[in-house]
Formats: structure tokens, sequence, C-alpha cells
């Protein structure tokens, strides 16, 4: 049975298996490659995409699960407020090294901003400690996300 | 000092061109003869500028970029001499073609050991000047004016006393028919408005916002996506499976078998993962069915009173020992670590009759080539890689094992296929620093100071395999790098006692490299002299690095900056450490707490780095924090254990790495020098264990020899 899938807006009837992760939907089927794989059981955040406006990590999301919500990713996150803001402060901080967990971060980081305007280090540590970064990008996020917050 | 030291590199290349497959190139800039510019073509002055006669300029990078900045500091060079901004640019990934670019100092198309900067410094400088001078040449033949009388500025030629003013563009028919220079003279440091200075990455945007690719997004049409179990046992071989389960999964289009892996084929990821997960797959374990972790640390603690070859030896160490002792052992036990690279080994290959493609992210372009012609039988020159961002290198990619596999399987596939890897078989299959012990002995004189210093290094010898030019008379050179410490110590010798991973598991190259296995036990070992001699730790440094003015001036920069001097409160504790190699100097100091369980945190990293000329501060203190947060993981959770022959780790759950909480506050402190710049992406790793476990001590009085760090140990002080 295919699934509708309302990705950035833009509507898609996908037939695969209900219990494929959507990451793998968005990535291969779709072809929205931003989205990341980095483990596929949830424990490192690269996947992270919005669902219905909540952050959700797509390598362990059913796609029959999110047929017929909106989803968001990186692709259009910029779209929004919130998300251009962090983008921009990640690109004023220059926060990328590798890149590869960006994607996934900067959705935490924006849904993080959308449901708490002000984030405290607190607050921060909370959400964004489901987003491993290899490259050790943790100082910069931390600042990006405030910048953010603030602008 | 170590092979990845930029002192002693003109030993180190000649060792490396014997082990290179391409001896000698890459040491000229590459100037191509081009006689004209056919309409519509770029002018290409060299391998690495093409100018086109509108819009941006693209610069091909030699290096390849991993997150550690290069592209932005290569772009940065070229454009210094060009005389272009980096908004007039576009950056493309060299093909794999060591003949053109190769890193000069490695001579062959690497990128790893910290050598990129280090390697294209002047090439780059060159390529770019060369580039500015035959487009100078142009526009002064066509106004009739000596060069002399013309300068470049932001992608034009102008007449210096007059007003003409020729953009780049339109000059490069001229161009092409203007003779190579001969001689490139390059500006002062003095006369620099780009490198040296701040500037934003050039791959910010496109990692920002999703469209950076990465070898994992590669789609070439029609491609398939196949998920791998590979062996889990050293050595082990695919003894059966039964493709049903997995053929009756919807998108699931076939299951290929080969010798040491099944992989399953569909039309995307998840269900070939899908497919995966429903076979029951019949393992042949092979002869290493029963290395257990007790057996292999057994066999390095055996290791540590047996037999070693003998590297540094100066002065004389038996007699010293004879003259000054009791004589002082400490042995340092350091553990099996991965790399955990954040984008999991992945590779897409099509192979045809006549030709193959990969697409990949590689350190190591050459041999990616070379091990796709390997594996197909196909002569070299039929095989293309396309070169990707990499997602995260540390060395990882410097070898070819996942482009050797997913070749093997796209033998049997019809269309391009792309193999990824979970992160298990990513974990389980890595390329692991191997289990590293030392055993440090030292006497001290009247004074306190150390008279005498031995260091046994025990470990595999990587270079052997990936390298064998890094070898000599059966030493690993890498593997010794720095264990004779900077210090001046009159008598010192330094050996090797070379212990191996089981037969299959693959052992390779960590970010750091051999700094990062030696650095650990000197700065601790030190560390303990001093706290023998009733010496401050830092002075007793001090005292031992005047001849090494560059690591003194790295160190005293970080103790001032971290508050050396200031007293800390009860339960607190700072350690420092030095770090010198590729060809960088740093000093860190750690600052630790405790809480009244007998936990400790890390409070704050201060780092003072010496690198030479630096190309982009901004990125320097990336990189430090970056390399901090690199070691810091490791100190904390670093630890791979091996049973029944295979790994037992398998992702961030049992294999976890540092995260956003657990960062403290890293400052870096750059040392200004004039000195030619010194590598940056590793040079921050491997003070950071020691200067934390010695931390540890000042605040609890226990000297912690086992990375990790156990917090239980702690507890029961």
């Amino acid at each position: 049975m295919p699934y509708n899938l309302t990705v950035n807006g833009k509507s898609y009837a996908v037939d695969v298996d209900g219990d494929i992760p959507l990451l793998w939907v968005l990535r291969d089927t779709i072809g929205l490659t931003g989205t990341k794989f980095g483990c596929g059981i949830a424990m490192c955040g690269a996947c992270t995409v919005h669902v219905d406006g909540q952050a959700a990590r797509s390598c362990v999301m059913p796609v029959s699960e999110a047929a017929e919500k909106p989803i968001t990713t990186i692709e259009a996150i910029g779209d929004t407020p919130e998300g251009k803001r962090v983008q921009q402060a990640w690109l004023d901080i220059d926060v990328v090294q590798c890149g590869y967990c960006q994607s996934g971060q900067i959705m935490s980081a924006t849904a993080l901003i959308a449901a708490n305007p002000t984030p405290t280090d607190d607050d921060i540590d909370a959400v964004m400690a489901g987003n491993i970064c290899r490259c050790g990008t943790y100082p910069r996020i931390r600042a990006a996300i405030k910048l953010a917050a603030r602008g | 000092m170590s092979i990845f030291d930029r002192t002693n590199l003109s030993l180190s290349r000649r060792q490396l061109l014997i082990g290179a497959s391409l001896t000698g190139a890459g040491l000229v800039i590459g100037f191509r003869p081009q006689a004209a510019v056919a309409a519509g073509e770029p002018f290409s002055p060299n391998a690495f500028i093409r100018i086109p006669q509108e819009g941006k300029i693209t610069f091909v990078m030699p290096s390849v970029e991993m997150g550690q900045g290069i592209y932005t500091a290569v772009a940065m060079m070229l454009a210094e001499e060009l005389e272009v901004g980096l908004d007039q640019v576009v950056l493309e990934h060299a093909p794999a073609d060591p003949k053109q670019y190769a890193n000069p100092l490695l001579g062959d198309q690497i990128t790893g050991g910290s050598f990129a900067i280090r390697g294209v410094y002047e090439q780059m400088r060159k390529a770019g000047a060369a580039a500015r001078i035959m487009l100078i040449g142009a526009a002064a033949r066509d106004w009739g004016v000596s060069p002399d009388a013309c300068k470049a500025e932001a992608g034009h030629v102008v007449e210096t006393a007059g007003s003409r003013r020729a953009a780049y563009g339109s000059l490069i028919a001229a161009a092409a028919s203007e003779v190579a220079p001969q001689e490139v003279p390059l500006k002062p440091a003095s006369s620099y408005r780009v490198i040296g200075k701040p500037m934003h990455r050039l791959d910010s945007p496109e990692k920002v916002n999703g469209t950076a690719k990465f070898g994992i997004d590669a789609r070439p049409d029609g491609v398939s996506y196949a998920a791998i179990a590979i062996c889990p046992h050293f050595n082990g071989k695919l003894r059966s499976v039964d493709e049903a389960p997995a053929m009756a999964i919807k998108g699931v289009s076939q299951v290929v078998r080969i010798e040491e892996a099944v992989a399953v084929v569909a039309n995307n990821t998840g269900a070939a993962r899908k497919g995966l997960a429903a076979l029951s797959i019949e393992w042949d374990p092979g002869p290493s069915a029963s290395v257990s972790q007790a057996e292999l640390e057994h066999l390095m603690d055996a290791a540590i009173d047996g037999k070693a070859l003998p590297h540094v030896s100066e002065g004389d160490v038996a007699k010293a020992e004879a003259e000054h002792g009791p004589v002082h052992e400490f042995v340092y036990r350091m553990p099996i670590l991965t790399h955990s690279a954040m984008e999991p080994m992945n590779c897409t290959v099509h192979v045809r009759p006549d030709g193959c493609e990969v697409w990949v992210g590689t350190q190591i372009m050459s041999r990616a080539r070379q091990a796709a012609a390997d594996v197909t039988g196909l002569p070299v020159e039929k095989v293309v890689v396309h070169n990707h961002l990499l997602g995260g290198g540390f060395g990882r990619r410097l070898d070819v094992d996942g482009v050797i596999l997913a070749t093997k399987i796209a033998k049997q596939v019809k269309g391009p296929v792309k193999v990824t890897w979970s992160r298990e078989e990513d974990i389980r299959h890595d390329c692991y620093r191997y289990l590293n012990y030392s055993k440090v002995t030292a006497t001290l004189g009247a004074d306190g100071m150390p008279v005498s210093w031995r260091h046994r290094v025990i470990g595999p010898s990587v270079m052997a395999r990936w390298f064998p030019g890094f070898t000599k008379d059966g030493v690993d050179l890498d593997q010794m790098a720095g264990a004779e410490t900077p210090y001046a110590i009159e008598n010192r010798q330094t050996d090797f006692a070379r212990q191996e991973a089981p037969d299959g598991m693959l052992t390779g190259n960590w970010r750091g490299v051999g700094a990062t296995r030696n650095i650990p036990p000197v700065e601790c070992g030190i560390d303990e002299l001093a706290e023998l001699a009733g010496i401050d730790p830092l002075e007793y440094r001090r005292r031992l690095l005047q001849h090494k003015p560059r690591l003194l001036g790295a160190l005293d920069l970080a103790a001032e900056k971290a508050g050396w001097s200031t007293p800390l409160a009860k339960g607190r504790g700072r350690g420092i450490a030095v770090a010198e190699d590729f060809g960088s100097f740093a000093a860190m100091v750690a600052e630790v707490s405790l809480d009244g369980n007998g936990r400790f945190k890390t409070e704050r990293i201060v780092c003072a780095v010496d690198c030479g000329q630096v190309i982009n501060p901004d990125t320097v203190e990336a990189q430090i924090q970056s390399g901090v947060v690199y070691g810091l993981s490791a100190a904390l959770y670093g630890r791979i254990t091996v049973e029944n022959g295979a790994v037992v780790e398998g992702n961030f759950d049992d294999a976890p790495v540092l995260r956003i909480h657990e960062t403290p506050p890293i400052e870096v402190h750059i040392v200004p020098s004039a000195e030619a710049p010194g590598g940056i992406g590793e040079v921050g790793t491997p003070g950071v264990a020691p200067a934390l476990l010695n931390a540890i001590f000042m605040a609890t009085g226990k000297r912690l020899r086992t990375l990790p760090i156990d917090q239980g140990d702690l507890r029961r002080v």
C-alpha cells in the first residue's frame, strides 16, 4: 500500500513497507539526502527531522507513522523563522567541520528554539545531548544556539 | 620527534617515497603547457586553477575535506597570490591523479598525518602566483606596457599608473599563450591580505542547508542500495545463507554472497536492512574464534618484559641507572579504539565490463582507485573515483577495505550499487587503534631531575602494513613517535616490542597517530617524576625544556591562561601536558573537580599552540577544540573489547562517545609565530588524556595508569 508523505510542502506517494524507517524513504526513495544516517537506533541524532512540528529521529520512525503528517527536513528548515535564524548563526560562527551531523544538529536546535526562545545552558544540554558530533563542534553549537536565540 | 614532524622531513620524505607508488610527483607545481584556450574553455595555468571567461574561478582541491578546514585554507593560499577574493571562487574535488595532486611531502595523494598545509603551503601559493604572472603578462602585452607597470587586484589586472583595467576572464586567451614563469617570487608574509586572517569556511553554506554531498549521498542513475553483514569473527567466512527470507521483503532484488560477507540489495537501504535482518546467516568463525580480551591483554603484559628492538639510544642508560638508583618504573595501558566517524563506512560502485566507477569519500585516493582495479581486474586507468566530502576521517578513511568489499559486491550487481555499513558493522570492522602499552623506567639525580629515561613501546606495527617506508630494521617509526620525550635527559633509550592484533583484526591510523600513542605515557611519566622530586610539574617541565623555545612558549602561555599559579579549592586539580609533533607545539592544562561520590568532572581545558604561520586562525581554534573533544572522548569512554574472536561493542549505546553536556569549556590560545606552518588537525589530541590524568592525581593523589579513565577506580580512592 503506498503511503502519502508531505515533505517540505510537497506530496509524495511512496510504495514501501510501512515499517521502513522514514530516513531511508527520504534519502533513497525521495532523494532528499540532507538527512543523515548515523546509528539506526536513535542514539546520535544525525537523522533528525520535524514531523508535525516535533523533532523526530527518522531512523526509527516507521514511514507509516509519518504518513499524512507534515514533515520538514534540513532542505526546507530555512523557510521557518527559527530555522533561518539557526542556520544564519551556524554560518556566522562557522560551527561546521566535517558537517555530517550538522543537519541533525540544526534540526534539533531549531526545535529547541521554537519551543524555548531563550534556552539556558542546561536547556541546551537537555536537548542537544541527543546529537553526537565527532568533530567536537559542541562549543560552537552552544554559542550558535545562544546567538540564534538572541537574534 | 616523529616521522610526522617537519624537523626530519628530509629523511621522512625519502622514506615515504620508497613506500609510495609514485616517485617525485607533486614536487613540482604541475604546470601544464596550454597552447591555446578554445572558445568557451577556461584558462588552466596549472592543475589547481581554472579561469573561465565569465563567472567564478575554480580551485581544484588536492587534499580532501573531512572537517579540518583544508578546502578553505588551500583556497586562501591560492587566492592570496592569484589576487582574488574568496567570494570569486568555487571549489572542486581533485580526481584520483597522483601525478598532479600528490601531497609534495608524501609523494602520494593522501590526506593524513596533518601534512596537508605543510605539503602545499609553497605549492599553492606558487600556483596562484604563476597564474597571476601569466595574466599580468597577457594584459601588459595587450597594452604595450611592461608587466612591471601592472598589478593584479580582485580578479583584475590594472595598470598601476594608468586607468586601464581588465578582468581575468577577458585575458584568458592571451594568458594561455604566455610562457609559464620559471621563477615565481612569493609575497612576504607581511603583505598577506588573506592568509592569517580569520575567514569563513567555504564549505559552511552547503553543510548548513543539507546540500553538501558526502560519499553516502551519491545517487548515480540506476543506483540500488545494499546492506551488508560481514563475518563478525576475524578472518571468518560465510558458511551458508538461505536467501529466501530476504527475497520475500518488498523492494529486495538480490542477495549477494562473497567469501566474508552477505549483502542484500534493494530499491532503498531500509528494505535492504530489513532483508538482511530477516536472514539467518551461518558463519565459519575460522581460526580466531577463541580469541578473548583477557588473552590479548595477557599477550601485551607478557611483552612488557619480553624481547624488543632498539630505537633511540643516547648516553649510557645502564650506567646512569647503576649510579643513580633507585629505578622508578611505571606501566601505562591503553585500550583498543575505534574511529567512529559520524558517516558510517559506505561506498558506491558501478562495475562494467570495460570500466568501473567508484563514489566514495576517502583520504587516500590513489589506493582507492587501485583497490577497485585489483578487485575487478581492470587496468587502473579504467577506474574513475569520484571523491566526496568525508563525514569524518580521523584515519579511518586512510584504509580502503570498504572500497574492496563494496567492489566485490558490485561485481555481482547490475548497475551501480551503494553499500552502506550499519553502525554495528562500522564499529566491528574498523581499522582499530590497537592495544598500546608502555613501560617507562627512570632514575633521578640528586636535584630530582631525571638522569635516565627508558621507554619500551609495546604494540602493533601499523606501518609494516600501511607504509613500510615508515619502518626501520623492524621498528615502526610512527609507533615510536616522541617516546624518547622532548625533555633534556642525558641518557635515553627507547625500544619497540611488537605485539600484533590477532590475525584478521585490521589495525590502522588514529587521529594523532604515534603522538597520541606516546604522549600519554611520556607526559604522565614526567609528572610522576616531578612528584617524586617534590617539584611543581610546570616548573619541572620548564627546567627540562630550556632547549625547546617553541614548546616552552606554548607551555608558558597555557600555564598563564589557565592560572596555574592560582591555588585551587580542595577537591580540584590541574594537570598539564605538552605535545610536539606535526610541526606544531601545544600545551594544555586540564582542570577537574570531584564530587562527594568520588566522581570527577572536567571543568575546563586550556590549550596554547604554536603552529607557525597561521593560515586561518578560526580554523586553528576549531581544530584544537576538535582534537580536544576527540581526545577527551577516548580518555573517558574509548574501549573496544574482543570476545570469541569478534568485537563486542556495536553502537553508541555500548561504545559511547562524548556529548555536548560532558564537554567542558575549551580555551584556545595561539602563540604568534612566523615559522613555517605546522599541522593543526592532530596536535590537539595527544595531550588531553595525560593532562586529565595528571589533574586527577592532583585532585585525588591517585595515579591512574590505564585508559579509559575508570570512575570506579576513583571511587575506591
